[in-house]
C-alpha cells in the first residue's frame, strides 16, 4: 500500500512487481475497540486517571494541538521531490489526464512519433489492470513502464518517484505520464508534473468540462481530440471549448485528431517548445552554478 | 472515490502529531474544507472511520469547517463569491472568474488527550 494512496491498499504493482512499502502498515479495517476509557472500578468516573493524573475543575485533561497541515502534504512532499529531480536534470514532464476512452493511448503514440527523432522520450503508464498500454508504447521504441494501481483510482507522487527509479530518464528528455482513465481524482494529486493535460474527445458531452470541473481547472492545456468525427456528430467544439474556459479562463485548447494526424503538429511544438523552455532553465541554473564557484575559487586564490 | 487515500493522508498527520505530543487517544479533529475543493465530505467522514480504526484516532469526531468559496473575475478584477467551480460574475456578467479561496483541505487542530 502506498503510504499516501489508501485506496490501492497491497494492489499497486510495477510492471508486475508487488509494491511493498518500507513501513508495512496494514490497516486491517475491523471495527474492534481496544482502547481503554479511563474509567474508574466498578464504573466510577475516574477524573485523575489521565496522563496529568489530577483534576482541575474546569480544565479538561485533553488539549488542543496545531497542525495547519494540507491533507495531501505528503503526496505534495513527493510530488517536490520528483519535480526538483525533473527540473535539475531539464525534463520536461507532462500528466495526461482524461475518461477511459478519449483516446489517450492514442495520442501518445502519435505524440511520440512526432516527436522521438528530436527528444529521448520515456512514458509511465497508469492501469488498474494490464500492461497493454505500457506494450503499445515500447512498440514505438520509447521505454515504458507499467504501473498497475489494483484498486486505486489515480497514481499519486510516490509511484512515479519509484518509476523514476526504474526508468531513469535521461537528461533534457521529456517524460509523460499517462494517468489511470478516470476525471475525478488525478485532479487532486500532483505528480511532479509541469503540466497536467486534459483530453476530451468530441464522442462525449460538450458539458463535461462543467460535470468535472475539478479536472479541467487543474490542467493547463486541454486537447480535444477525434476532431475528425466533428462532421458526423452534433458535438459543438466551440461549445466545449467555452465551457472549459468558463472553468479555468487560462486554458490552453488545440483541436486534434490523433487517429487522422490533424493538429498534431501544432500540439507537439508546443511540446517542444516547452521542453527547450525547461532546457533553458537548467543552463541557466547551471551557469548560475558556474559564475558562483569562479567567483568563490577567485575568493579563495584571493587569500 | 479518492476520499480513501485523502482519509490516509489526513490520518498519517493525525498519528504523527498524536505520536509526537505522545498522547493516548485524539478525540476531535478540525478540518478546514474549502466549497471548491474536490473532496466529498460525507465520503471523508465514512472513510476516516474505516482507516481510523483500532489506532490513536479511532472513533474521533472530525469537525468540518466549511471555507467559502471566492474567485477574482479577470474581466473586471473584482473579487467576487463562488459556489462553483464555474460561475458569472455579478457585477460584469463575465464567466472569467478564477477561484482564489475555497480550494484548501487542511487539517487545522485536534483535540488530544
Amino acid at each position: 500500500m502506498c503510504t499516501v494512496c489508501g485506496c490501492g491498499e497491497g494492489e499497486t504493482r510495477i510492471d508486475g512487481v508487488a509494491h511493498v512499502h518500507e513501513d508495512g502498515t496494514v490497516h486491517s479495517h475491523t471495527h474492534e475497540h481496544g482502547h481503554d476509557h479511563a474509567h474508574g472500578s466498578g464504573g466510577d468516573l475516574d477524573f485523575g486517571a489521565g496522563p496529568a493524573h489530577a483534576h482541575v475543575p474546569g480544565l479538561s485533561q485533553s488539549r488542543m494541538v496545531r497542525i495547519e497541515q494540507d491533507i495531501l502534504a505528503k503526496n505534495n512532499t513527493y510530488a517536490a521531490e520528483n519535480r526538483r529531480y525533473f527540473d535539475e536534470r531539464g525534463i520536461f514532464v507532462l500528466n495526461l489526464v482524461s475518461g477511459p476512452g478519449s483516446g489517450k493511448t492514442t495520442l501518445l503514440v502519435k505524440t511520440i512519433e512526432l516527436l522521438r527523432d528530436r527528444v529521448a522520450i520515456a512514458v509511465v503508464e497508469g492501469d488498474q489492470q494490464t500492461s497493454n498500454d505500457a506494450e503499445c508504447i515500447r512498440a514505438t521504441g520509447v521505454p515504458a513502464l507499467q504501473i498497475n494501481t489494483g484498486k486505486g483510482c489515480h497514481l499519486d507522487g510516490h509511484m512515479v518517484g519509484h518509476a523514476l527509479e526504474h526508468l531513469k530518464p535521461a537528461d533534457g528528455s521529456l517524460f509523460l505520464i499517462e494517468n489511470v482513465g478516470n476525471l475525478v481524482c488525478p485532479a487532486a494529486f500532483d505528480l511532479g508534473e509541469h503540466h497536467k493535460v486534459a483530453i476530451l474527445s468530441v464522442t462525449e458531452g460538450e458539458d463535461k468540462p462543467l460535470k468535472y470541473p475539478d479536472m479541467f481547472r487543474a490542467a493547463d492545456v486541454m486537447l480535444l481530440n477525434k476532431c475528425d468525427l466533428l462532421p458526423h456528430l452534433d458535438f459543438d467544439a466551440d461549445l466545449a471549448e467555452a465551457n472549459a474556459r468558463r472553468v479555468n479562463p487560462d486554458l490552453t485548447v488545440f483541436r486534434v485528431s490523433a487517429a487522422r494526424g490533424e493538429g498534431m503538429s501544432a500540439w507537439a511544438d508546443w511540446v517542444a517548445a516547452g521542453l527547450a523552455a525547461q532546457g533553458a532553465r537548467r543552463a541557466e541554473s547551471v551557469d548560475a552554478l558556474k559564475a558562483r564557484i569562479a567567483e568563490l575559487e577567485r575568493q579563495l586564490a584571493a587569500r | 472515490m479518492h476520499e480513501m487515500s485523502l482519509a490516509e493522508g489526513m490520518l498519517q498527520l493525525v498519528e504523527e502529531t498524536a505520536r509526537r505530543e505522545q498522547a493516548q487517544r485524539v478525540k476531535t479533529i478540525v478540518l478546514e474544507i474549502g466549497q471548491l475543493s474536490s473532496v466529498e465530505t460525507s465520503a471523508l467522514e465514512f472513510c476516516f472511520a474505516a482507516v481510523a480504526a483500532g489506532g490513536l484516532a479511532d472513533g474521533a469526531r472530525l469537525v468540518i469547517v466549511d471555507v467559502p468559496g471566492a474567485g477574482r473575475c479577470l474581466s473586471c478584477g473584482r473579487t467576487v463569491a463562488m459556489e462553483s467551480l464555474f460561475g458569472v460574475c455579478p457585477d460584469c456578467g463575465s464567466h472569467r472568474l478564477q477561484a482564489t479561496a475555497g480550494t484548501e483541505m487542511r487539517v487545522r487542530e485536534m483535540e488530544i488527550e
